[in-house]
């Protein structure tokens, strides 16, 4: 016993170890876009994870202020692309809020609905990636199975499959489709059928366990103190679905539950989408049968201005509190447009997640809080 | 003993979700039931796009040769990246003798649009609207600037703005 401690304590003279750097990404398959990530390593733990932005920085912001409100809303679909239709909402209910517009509960309704159908394609996405991520390619071809259903949809519908572009101010650009209910139906039938899957292929597989569980905690008051937001702050206990808190659109009308859950770590962040997905098709299925008949868009100026003053609106993307300000001085164009992103904020809290755990577990970590690059980098 | 418990449990996990991909596998191998991919480049015949589906802005011509754009400028004016550039002129109207604008050229850069619609939400008198065609891969980014209107084409005189 005291030779090794002596052995040790010569090997700890001859050989010094030093921390290093690494660069990973701005073209990493993990990083899920181009995001370039500084790590603090010792061995194979890290130390600190400083994420460096700017890759696909396009001036959205800026853009917006030189736009008219009506062009607006097709720049919010390139934020983040997977829940383009509640950008879109953001902004038209931004503008309608402003000039005092009410839309009809038909329109609030068939916002709702395919709100929570792009919440599920996103979190279907997600789910697919996630498990490759922590090496199961199989789940990305059965989550863009179902995912293909709800792009029909959008595509059938809206005219497109991703930036849909189907909220303009004052209603939606055309009316539903005669298809679009049965269609919707079908899925739901589809997908409840579905879903049990998804935690049969990944949520109940050991290894997929091992690798998540206790892996990245984070405590509700961490969570606040970085401004995490959306499922992956729901994951540690934190209230904050602004579906709840401030209803917009259809979310008053319906009856449907706020997922959480207290573990905060990797598996808790992964569980309460897959729950989400559950309570999408809740809501779903209490407004499908209920949309009324009445116009899909009411009138509206052809030239847009809003008033004098400062404007903001919430809405809940699929990755949390997506926010909308804007700054008027009664002109054609806003003076200051700015977004809130939910990913940018969500970004902040991967330091301290990652702390002193190995780099495989990096990439766990940033699969969780499922940032889009995009939506970054504005 | 929790050591062979666990080497079962996580055994049996793992057989779960073999079950359902090796489900598939055989069903779909024999059936092709649940298959959903499609042979693109091959079903390009029979590939029918959704009516309302994006893909580029066109022009609607009659048989005559007739399409409905005044040349307005207005949806030159709607688009938010200068996709759209109206040549015009202006002509003597040899019926009323009155002089009114003649679109020559309805420039269209497709490399440019973000397919917003704004443009077609824009017209007041229906004369663009949407296509279906997506087959827009090219050699030479020139292919993509495209005149909308056909040559020889010329202005409905029976056309109508709708209130819009
Ligand atoms: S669809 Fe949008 S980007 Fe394309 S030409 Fe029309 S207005 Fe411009
Ligand atoms: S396409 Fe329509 S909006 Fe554009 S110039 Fe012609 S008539 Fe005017």
């Amino acid at each position: 016993m005291e030779n090794q401690m002596e052995n040790q304590e010569f090997l700890a003279d001859k050989i010094r170890t030093q921390e290093y750097q690494l660069n990973m990404g701005p073209q990493h398959p993990a990083t899920h876009g181009v995001m370039r990530m500084i790590l603090q390593l010792d061995g194979e733990e890290i130390k600190n994870v400083e994420p460096v932005l700017g890759y696909i920085h396009r001036s959205i912001e800026k853009m917006c202020e030189k736009s008219s409100y009506k062009q607006i809303i097709h720049l919010t679909d390139r934020l983040d692309y997977l829940s383009s239709h509640m950008n879109n909402e953001a902004v038209t209910l931004l503008v309608e809020n402003a000039l005092g517009i009410e839309v009809n509960d038909r329109i609030k309704i068939i916002r709702t609905i395919i709100a929570e159908l792009t919440r599920m394609a996103s979190h279907q996405l997600w789910w697919g990636v996630m498990g490759m991520d922590t090496g199961a390619l199989t789940t990305f071809m059965y989550a863009f199975r179902d995912r293909e259903l709800i792009n029909e949809i959008m595509e059938e519908t809206c005219g497109a499959r991703l930036t849909m572009n189907y909220n303009i101010i004052g209603g939606l650009r055309y009316d539903i489709h005669d298809n679009f209910v049965k269609r919707v139906k079908e899925f739901i039938v589809h997908f409840k059928e579905k879903l049990p899957e998804y935690d049969n292929l990944l949520s109940n597989n050991v290894i997929f366990r091992k690798r998540t569980e206790g892996v990245g905690i984070m405590t509700k008051e961490q969570v606040i103190a970085y401004g995490m937001n959306g499922p992956t702050a729901r994951a540690s206990g934190f209230e904050c679905d602004i579906r709840k808190k401030l209803p917009y659109s259809a979310y008053g009308m319906v009856d449907f539950e706020e997922v959480l859950r207290t573990e905060g770590d990797a598996f808790a962040r992964y569980k309460v989408r897959i729950d989400e997905m559950w309570q999408s098709m809740n809501i779903i299925e209490q407004l499908i049968d209920k949309i009324p008949e009445d116009d899909f868009r009411m009138k509206t100026k052809p030239i847009i201005k809003l008033p004098k003053g400062d404007f903001l609106q919430r809405v809940e993307t699929a990755r949390g509190d997506f926010g909308v300000y804007a700054m008027s001085d009664g002109g054609k164009n806003p003076t200051r447009f700015k977004f809130r992103s939910p990913s940018f904020a969500n970004l902040h809290g991967l330091n301290k997640m990652s702390e002193n755990t190995k780099i495989g577990d990096l990439v766990v970590n940033f699969s969780t809080i499922d940032v889009v690059v995009p939506d970054i980098d504005r | 003993m929790s050591y062979f418990k666990d080497i079962f449990n996580a055994v049996k996990t793992l057989l779960t979700g073999m079950k359902i991909t090796g489900r598939y596998f055989f069903v779909n191998l024999f059936t092709r039931r649940d298959v959903i991919t499609v042979q693109y480049p091959d079903n390009i015949d029979t590939l029918k796009m959704h009516d309302r589906f994006r893909g580029e802005v066109i022009m609607g011509h009659d048989e005559n040769n007739m399409h409905q754009c005044d040349a307005c400028t207005i949806c030159e004016n709607a688009c938010p990246n200068g996709t759209i550039e109206i040549i015009w002129d202006k002509e003597k109207n040899p019926e009323t003798g009155k002089t009114q604008k003649v679109l020559l050229n309805h420039i269209y850069h497709l490399e440019m649009c973000t397919m917003c619609g704004e443009c077609i939400e824009a017209c007041p008198s229906d004369a663009i609207e949407w296509g279906q065609n997506f087959h827009h891969v090219t050699r030479d980014r020139s292919n993509l600037t495209k005149s909308l209107n056909r040559p020889e084409s010329i202005l409905n005189p029976n056309f109508v703005k709708s209130k819009k």
